[in-house]
């Protein structure tokens, strides 16, 4: 190696930052119009290597700016400042079928940028970049307190932001893979909201008994934050993903105890039996098991169980009755949940009913079902784990097309979380606020 | 109850390196009210730090300390860094204290909190209207550290992240000894690797070969390593540090150099030894604070009590404080220029001096002491350094983004000197 050569510099900023705040790539001090790859590298907690990586040329200064510069060539192209997260993927080899999802929020995503010579894209393990950085980033902001809840039977993390408070609350809800997952519980405390990150499929109780939780649990885990000292028990909110806006959408609309403030809800539908437990939501879906479709792959299409949407008012949640303002964000190519027509569905029964006023549908083209908050990646399709008695792994298709479903990701948090602060930090009467901010 | 919505505080980036600047925001106040942004840190020593601004939050309810002006406290103007420069010990706390971090792998945390009103004191017994913390870092992501015991020498080593190589550094502080690693993690953290190297007290060196071929040796362990650049070793030293960075650029056979780096030094030394106490000068302030500067004023005209800076071959960047209480750093400076001058390097030199800096110009944001304790011969005095708060901030801001563009100029060779850093 040439040690008299001139040292490319290369920095990232902010080297610390919050999982959902951009950073700028800059490289500096190489020859004008040179060639060169920037790189990123993570090994994720499962121990999978990913990788993304983009082909640029430096201006006439001998820079090169990834915000700002295009990228020709990699895993994405154009002008994409946070294309080294969102198209990240497992390096040529892995297993197939990975989801990156980070389940300890105590410790920051570490990732290796660095730049290599010329326009590369396989064999970078082989090569010595020009330089290199790590990046970490964050889930939980200083501060934010993150406490186990078991109280009540609940399977449960509190996360707090940092103060003396008191903060609104917030109930957060995965979807139908279950487990207790708490990183988008950690980034909205991040953000001023106490966020409890909920385990209702597979909680602890559940697996004692073997029976799935009903109104109660969930109604348990709302009086949890209502009667938290340090959580303003008026304005509670609850988001879902999935499932989870099934359980969302019961739970505002019947629940005798619950009184949210505001509601969001991900790549859901308000088609479920509205008489019986909640358990029996999920059987009703799989009595239409045999509308399962696949794609050449092979790849689970689950989208058609709850199609057509019915019009028999006792298949769908009445959101005629909402009382409070919901956020709706669907993409159009989910394959797993029919959201888009379950969302214009809900539109118009809420328009019959005359509290439209209190919708507003965020709907994006070409992305599918996961959506997550921004600038990690998605995938198109992944292994899943059924919960049932005889769990077993299927590829499932979520769908969406990679650079539609990030901006999809990046616009529908940012908006969501301006929907949260409007209507859990602002007003003095809930729904007073305008969706017109959006 | 119906509790009011508290309003909400940020701090963006949360986390930094202690050279960034940050964002202070307050939303969801109501339009026109006082409030009071307050700082809160506790040291590694347990002391307590703060710092305080009185705003007026917008129509919109918002205050951005980045942007609004503050109409008192411990600054006032528009000063984004403010909560952290204008720190100082809170009421009731021992005299004569320094802020300096001791472990670099870990962050400062610094609690940012805003009150209701406009508070001048006792903001322990109150509660905030809000409060959040932020984490300053020394230590960037993925920057290595090594300690060093090897030929004699202490110290520890940081090195930047990546392959390498890297350009070094000899990083050098003052004469209160001990070894501080704050400067060099921070110096790693902009793509140097830079030994901060474990300093004896004045007292402690005993002859003048000895001190050399300490320095000689610790320069080489860096420049031999094999993630440094051989040829790209520069020099960093404030006050003791900085002299001996000039005795080395110019009296060293063994040592090359590519730059030097001096802060708040000098080129004075009576008879080879570094012994700067001629107690007859010694002067103290109405509060019974040490003055040094005049202990070897006037600059003497006599070669054998100052370096021959004229044999200096590298570039050296000066930066001094003009209200330096401890040594006559502008007037050595100025004497130095002449020497160079006569020598035909003037070429080499580049003087910064701030109006109302004093002698302890550290990396930016740190707050200012005028005066602290220092150990001198086992006894523990308080040193008048100088400098009033606000311009000394400014100094220390100034210098660093000097002090990284002359590094980067001349260790990593620049295509264009004028590029952003």
């Amino acid at each position: 190696m040439d040690r008299k050569r001139c040292c490319v510099k290369l920095s990232v900023h902010p080297s610390r930052g919050l999982m959902d705040e951009k950073f700028t790539v800059l490289v500096q001090n190489v020859l004008p119009g040179f060639q060169l790859t920037v790189y990123a590298f993570y090994k994720c907690e499962g121990g999978y290597s990913w990788e993304a990586f983009a082909h640029y040329t430096a201006s006439a200064t001998g820079a090169v700016n990834v915000s700002e510069d295009p990228s020709r060539g990699g895993t994405y192209s154009g002008v994409e400042p946070m294309g080294l997260m969102w198209s990240l993927r497992p390096v040529p080899g892995s297993k197939s079928g990975l989801r990156m999802r980070k389940m300890n929020v105590q410790t920051p995503m570490e990732v290796t940028i660095s730049v290599y010579q010329g326009h590369l894209t396989e064999g970078f393990v082989d090569q010595v970049p020009l330089a290199a950085v790590v990046v970490e980033r964050w889930y939980m902001a200083p501060g934010v307190r993150r406490i186990p809840i078991t109280e009540g039977g609940l399977t449960a993390t509190l996360f707090l932001p940092s103060g003396p408070g008191p903060f609104p609350g917030l109930l957060d809800l995965w979807g139908g893979g279950g487990k207790l997952v708490e990183y988008r519980a950690a980034l909205l405390a991040s953000h001023g909201i106490a966020a409890m990150a909920l385990d209702y499929l597979t909680p602890q109780i559940t697996k004692e008994t073997g029976k799935m939780v009903d109104y109660e649990y969930f109604e348990a885990a709302y009086r949890v934050l209502e009667q938290h000292p340090q959580i303003l028990g008026s304005r509670i909110a609850m988001l879902g993903l999935s499932f989870g806006t099934s359980v969302t959408l019961r739970m505002a609309v019947y629940s005798q105890v619950i009184k949210l403030r505001c509601a969001v809800c991900i790549s859901g539908s308000h088609v479920q039996p509205i008489d019986g437990s909640v358990a029996q939501i999920m059987t009703s879906f799989n009595d239409n098991a045999d509308k399962t479709r696949f794609n050449e792959e092979q790849h689970v299409i689950w989208r058609d169980l709850l199609m057509p949407i019915p019009t028999d008012a006792s298949l769908k949640v009445d959101v005629g009755r909402l009382r409070c303002p919901l956020l709706l964000v669907v993409g159009e190519d989910d394959q797993n949940w029919p959201s888009y027509e379950s969302a214009m569905d809900m539109k118009e029964m809420m328009q019959r009913a005359g509290n439209e006023h209190l919708l507003t549908v965020l709907s994006y083209p070409n992305a599918g079902h996961l959506i997550e908050p921004p600038f990690t990646p998605s995938a198109r399709a992944s292994a899943f784990k059924t919960i049932s008695n005889t769990p077993q792994t299927v590829m499932v298709l979520w769908g969406g097309e990679p650079v539609a479903h990030s901006v999809a990701q990046e616009d529908s948090w940012r908006k969501t979380l301006v929907f949260l602060r409007v209507n859990l930090y602002g007003g003095s009467q809930p729904g007073a606020a305008a969706s017109s901010h959006l | 109850m119906h509790r009011a919505v508290p309003p909400v505080i940020s701090v963006t980036p949360s986390r930094a390196l202690v050279d960034e600047t940050f964002r202070v925001a307050v939303q969801n106040l109501p339009p026109g009210s006082p409030v009071t942004l307050h700082s809160l840190h506790r040291s590694e020593d347990e002391d307590l730090w703060e710092a305080f601004g009185h705003y007026v939050s917008d129509s919109r309810g918002t205050v951005s300390v980045a942007d609004d002006f503050s109409f008192g406290g411990t600054y006032t103007g528009k000063e984004a860094m403010g909560l952290l420069w204008s720190m100082s010990p809170v009421p009731g706390s021992r005299e004569g204290l320094r802020l300096r971090k001791k472990n670099v792998c870990i962050p400062q945390l610094v609690n940012i909190s805003v009150y209701g009103g406009h508070v001048e004191e006792g903001f322990g017994e109150r509660l905030p209207l809000a409060s959040t913390l932020t984490e300053r870092w020394h230590l960037g992501p993925g920057v290595r550290r090594i300690e060093i015991s090897e030929r004699g020498v202490r110290g520890t080593l940081f090195i930047p992240p990546g392959p390498g190589p890297f350009p070094g550094m000899l990083d050098m502080w003052g004469g209160g000894g001990g070894l501080l690693e704050y400067r060099s993690a921070l110096l790693a953290s902009h793509g140097y690797a830079s030994l901060a190297l474990e300093y004896f007290t004045a007292g402690e060196l005993k002859s003048a070969d000895k001190e050399f071929s300490y320095f000689e040796t610790a320069f080489n362990i860096v420049r031999e390593h094999p993630q440094v650049i051989p040829d790209r070793v520069g020099l960093f030293g404030l006050s003791l540090g900085s002299l001996m960075a000039s005795y080395l650029a110019a009296e060293s056979s063994v040592i090359e150099p590519r730059c030097c780096v001096c802060v708040s030094g000098g080129h004075l030394y009576p008879r080879g030894v570094f012994c700067y106490f001629c107690r007859h000068k010694l002067r103290v302030d109405e509060h019974n604070r040490e003055i040094w500067r005049s202990i070897n004023l006037p600059i003497p005209e006599d070669l054998s009590q100052k370096l021959d800076v004229g044999k200096i071959n590298c570039p050296m960047l000066l930066v001094n404080g003009i209200d330096d209480q401890n040594w006559p750093t502008v007037e050595c400076a100025e004497d130095m220029a002449h020497m160079m001058r006569a020598a035909g390097k003037e070429h080499l030199l580049t003087r910064i001096e701030y109006p109302d800096a004093g002698h302890l110009i550290e990396p930016p944001y740190s707050p200012h002491s005028r005066a602290t304790k220092f150990i001198k011969d086992g006894v523990t005095v308080i040193l008048l350094w100088g400098g009033q708060t606000k311009p000394h901030a400014d100094a220390q801001e100034d210098s660093w983004r000097n002090i990284l563009a002359f590094l980067q100029k001349h260790l990593y060779c620049t295509q264009n000197p004028k590029a952003k850093m």
